[in-house]
C-alpha cells in the first residue's frame, strides 16, 4: 500500500536545477473589464509545498487558481510549471488538477466512476484504470462506499471523494479551492489534519485558496496573503504572524493593536516612535530602515499586552494608562479592553492564573488599569 | 391551547384541500369526460339525439338491461386500416419527437448559457408564436408552401427553378409544420433542465482531461435526461393525436387516428365508433405517460438524479 502511495508522487522530471522554483507565476495581470482582478503576482512555489494563498472573498486568489488551472486566461504574465509554459494551455491539457469548491462531483456517476473520470479521458488500459481506482479508494478510506452515488455521501465522504478524483491522475500540481468551507466547523477541524496527513502522503505540489486564516496557519507551509489581487506577504504561518509586513497582513492574520506613529529617534540599536493615541512613545530595541520623521504603523499583538493595577516604571514609555471598558471571559484567558484617555482601545490577552498567582481579584468594568509591553515585541511597518 | 392539537385540528383540512383541487380539476375534466367517452364507446350508433344507443334499458318486468356493444373495437382491432392508422400516427409522433429535440436542443443549451440579461429576450422569441392562434399560424404555412405560394413564388421569379417545388400536401410538409409547431414545448423543459445544471461540473470535466465535447456527451447530456424526457412526452402525447395539421398540410395519402376520429364523428356521425377509436389512443399514450410519471416520482424521491 505504501509503495503505490509512493508511487502515486508527480514523477520529478529532473529537468529543472536545484534553485528553480517547481512552479513559477511571474508578472500574472488579469483584468475582467475594467475591473483588475490580479494585479501582477509574482509567485514561486517549490516541489512538495502545500502552499495556501489567504484573502477575503474578492481579493482575487480564486481568479489565480482559476488561472492555474486554466480556466481564466491571463491579461498578462507567465506560469511556468516544472520548466513547461502552460499559460495559454488548455484546463484539458495541463498536468494540473483541481479539488473545487462543494466538489462538483458528478451527480449522475458512482464513487468509483467520479474517481476514473479523468483517467479514462487518458484512455488508460482497464486493468490499470481499475487499480489507480482501487488505490484512491484505498488513500481516502472510501473502498465501502465505491458504488454510492455522491448524494448517499456526508459532507466529509464527498469530500474525499472529491480529493481522491483530482489526485487520481497524478497530478503536477493539485489546487485545493476552499477544500473544507463546506464543511461544518468541527468537522473542519478533524478534516484538516487528515487533508495534510493525505496530501504529504502522496507528496503533491499543492496550492490551496482559503479566507480561513486557521486552515492556512493549520495546512499550509508557506502562505500568501492577497488583498485587492496583490500578494501583500509570502511566508510561513510563523514568519506571516510574527513579522506582518504591512498592516493588512498584521490585522487579517490574528488580533492586534494597530498604533500610528512617527519615528522620533533612529538609531542602529534602537528606535522610538511618538504616538499621539498614546500620549506617549514606542520604544523598540533593533533599529529599523526608514528615516527619522517617517510615519509608520506599530503593531502589538494582544497577547504582548500586560496589565497591571500600578504603574510601570518608565511613564510614557511603551505603556499607557486606561479604563477597562470590555471584559471578555474566554476560560484560561480574558480579553480586556482597556480605553486611553485619547479614545483609543487596546486589547490585552491576559491568562486567567496571573490573578490566581499574584493573589488578586482580576480587574472588573470601569477600573483604572496599565498596559504595557516588552520593547522586543511590537512590529513597526511603513505600509 | 396546545399548538400541535391547534395546527391538526385546523392546518390538515387546509392540506387537504390543497391537494383536492388539483384531484378535482381532473375529476371534472378529465376522468368524467374520459368515462362518458368510454360509455358512448360500447353504445350502437342510432339515428336519435345524441346519435348513439342508452347502455341501460329499464323493461317493464323490472328488468335492467346493460347491453355492451362491442363491436367498434372488434372493428377497430380486426381493420388493419386502424392498426396502420395507430401505427402512422406514433411514427409521425415519434419523428416529429426526434426532430424536435435535434433542433431543440442545441437552442436550449444556447439560451441557457448565455448571460440572464440576454436569455429572457431569446426566451421570449421562443414563445412569440403563442401569441398568434394556432390555426392562423398553419395558414401561414400553407401560403408559404403552396405551389404558388410566397417561396415558390419567389424561387421563379429569381430563376432558380422554373417548375414550383413539391412541398405541400406531403410528408415534408407535415414534418415541417408539426416539427414548427411543437418546438417550443420540447425546448422550454429543456432549457429549464440545462439553465440549472452546475457549470462547474463541467469545468471539473475539463479539469479532468474532458475536451468541450467529450463532457457534454459524460455531463451535460446523462445530466438532461429528464429534461429530454420531460420535452418528448410534451411533444409526443398531443403529436399522435394532432388534427389540424396533418388536414391542413398533410399529404393525402397521411393516416393519423385524429382525422379518423374526425371523419367517423363529423361525416359519419358515428359517435360510438369515434369514442372507440379514442379510447384506444388514450389507453396507447397511457403507457409512456405512466413510465413518464413512474420516473418523475423516483427522481422526486431522489433516487434518480
Amino acid at each position: 500500500m505504501m509503495e503505490a502511495v509512493a508511487a502515486a508522487a508527480p514523477v520529478q522530471t529532473g529537468v529543472q536545477a536545484h534553485n528553480t522554483p517547481y512552479l513559477q507565476i511571474s508578472g500574472i495581470f488579469k483584468k475582467f473589464g475594467d475591473n483588475v482582478a490580479v494585479d501582477h503576482v509574482d509567485l514561486d512555489i517549490r516541489q512538495h509545498e502545500i502552499f495556501a494563498l489567504l484573502g477575503s472573498s474578492g481579493c482575487g486568489k480564486s481568479t489565480l487558481l482559476r488561472m492555474l488551472a486554466g480556466m481564466e486566461r491571463p491579461t498578462s504574465g507567465r506560469i511556468v510549471l516544472d520548466g513547461q509554459d502552460i499559460t495559454h494551455l488548455a484546463p484539458y491539457d495541463r498536468p494540473i488538477n483541481m479539488m473545487f469548491q462543494s466538489y462538483a462531483l458528478f451527480p449522475h456517476m458512482s464513487v468509483e466512476q467520479n474517481i476514473a473520470f479523468g483517467l479514462k479521458q487518458d484512455k488508460l488500459p482497464k486493468g490499470e484504470i481499475e487499480s489507480r481506482v482501487a488505490e484512491m479508494l484505498d488513500l481516502v478510506q472510501m473502498r465501502k462506499y465505491a458504488h454510492r452515488k455522491p448524494y448517499q455521501l456526508s459532507g466529509g465522504q464527498q469530500q474525499r471523494v472529491a480529493l481522491a478524483r483530482s489526485l487520481a491522475k497524478r497530478p503536477k500540481l493539485l489546487l485545493l479551492d476552499e477544500p473544507l468551507g463546506a464543511l461544518d466547523k468541527k468537522l473542519r477541524q478533524q478534516t484538516q489534519l487528515e487533508l495534510v496527513n493525505t496530501l504529504e502522503k502522496v507528496g503533491v505540489t499543492c496550492i490551496m485558496v482559503t479566507h480561513d486564516q486557521e486552515e492556512a496557519m493549520t495546512m499550509a507551509t508557506r502562505i500568501g496573503i492577497m488583498s485587492e489581487g496583490q500578494l501583500l506577504q509570502v511566508g510561513t504561518p510563523g514568519e506571516i504572524y510574527d513579522y506582518p509586513n504591512c498592516r493588512f497582513t498584521a490585522e487579517f492574520i490574528g488580533e492586534t493593536n494597530l498604533l500610528t506613529g512617527m519615528v522620533s529617534v533612529d538609531e542602529p540599536d534602537h528606535v522610538e516612535i511618538d504616538v499621539p493615541e498614546l500620549e506617549g512613545r514606542i520604544w523598540i530595541d533593533h533599529g529599523i530602515t526608514g528615516p527619522k520623521g517617517m510615519q509608520v504603523w506599530t503593531s502589538i499583538r494582544p497577547e504582548d499586552v500586560r496589565l497591571d493595577r500600578k504603574p510601570p516604571a518608565t511613564p510614557g514609555v511603551n505603556s499607557a494608562r486606561g479604563t477597562v471598558v470590555e471584559i471578555a471571559y474566554l476560560g484560561s484567558y480574558s480579553v480586556y479592553h482597556v480605553r486611553l484617555p485619547s479614545g483609543k482601545v487596546i486589547k490585552s490577552m491576559v491568562p486567567s492564573s496571573r490573578w490566581y498567582e499574584a493573589g488578586e481579584e482580576a480587574p472588573t468594568w470601569d477600573e483604572t488599569v496599565y498596559v504595557s509591553w516588552r520593547p522586543d515585541l511590537p512590529v513597526v511597518m511603513t505600509r | 391551547m396546545n399548538f400541535k392539537r391547534f395546527a391538526r385540528k385546523w392546518l390538515r383540512p387546509g392540506r387537504a384541500t390543497v391537494i383536492a383541487v388539483p384531484y378535482f380539476w381532473l375529476l371534472v375534466f378529465f376522468a368524467v369526460p374520459f368515462l362518458i367517452v368510454l360509455k358512448i364507446s360500447f353504445a350502437e350508433q342510432d339515428i336519435a339525439i345524441p346519435p348513439f344507443t342508452s347502455l341501460l334499458n329499464y323493461e317493464d318486468g323490472g328488468l335492467l338491461h346493460v347491453t355492451l356493444n362491442l363491436a367498434n373495437f372488434q372493428f377497430i382491432f380486426g381493420d388493419e386500416l386502424y392498426a396502420d392508422t395507430y401505427l402512422s400516427s406514433l411514427r409521425v409522433a415519434f419523428f416529429t419527437t426526434v426532430m424536435c429535440l435535434l433542433i431543440g436542443y442545441p437552442i436550449a443549451y444556447a439560451i441557457a448559457r448565455t448571460d440572464p440579461a440576454r436569455r429572457n429576450v431569446l426566451l421570449m422569441l421562443v414563445m412569440l408564436p403563442f401569441w398568434t392562434s394556432f390555426l392562423l399560424r398553419v395558414y401561414a404555412w400553407m401560403g408559404l408552401l403552396k405551389p404558388n405560394g410566397i417561396i415558390n413564388h419567389l424561387l421563379m421569379s429569381v430563376g432558380l427553378i422554373s417548375e414550383p417545388l413539391e412541398m405541400f400536401h406531403n410528408t415534408f410538409s407535415l414534418y415541417l409544420v408539426m416539427v414548427y409547431a411543437y418546438l417550443p414545448f420540447m425546448i422550454l423543459p429543456l432549457y429549464a433542465h440545462l439553465v440549472k445544471m452546475d457549470i462547474r461540473l463541467l469545468e471539473a470535466a475539463n479539469d479532468l482531461g474532458a475536451r468541450p465535447l467529450k463532457a457534454f456527451f459524460a455531463i451535460t447530456l446523462p445530466l438532461s435526461k429528464n429534461g429530454i424526457i420531460a420535452g418528448s412526452m410534451m411533444v409526443f402525447i398531443p403529436a399522435v393525436g394532432e388534427f389540424v395539421i396533418p388536414e391542413l398540410v398533410g399529404g393525402p395519402d397521411t393516416l393519423m387516428i385524429g382525422k379518423v376520429l374526425w371523419n367517423e364523428f363529423f361525416d359519419n356521425n358515428n359517435w360510438p365508433m369515434a369514442a372507440a377509436v379514442a379510447t384506444v389512443m388514450v389507453l396507447l399514450l397511457i403507457v409512456p405517460i405512466g413510465l413518464f410519471h413512474r420516473y418523475e416520482t423516483r427522481e422526486l424521491e431522489g433516487k434518480n438524479v
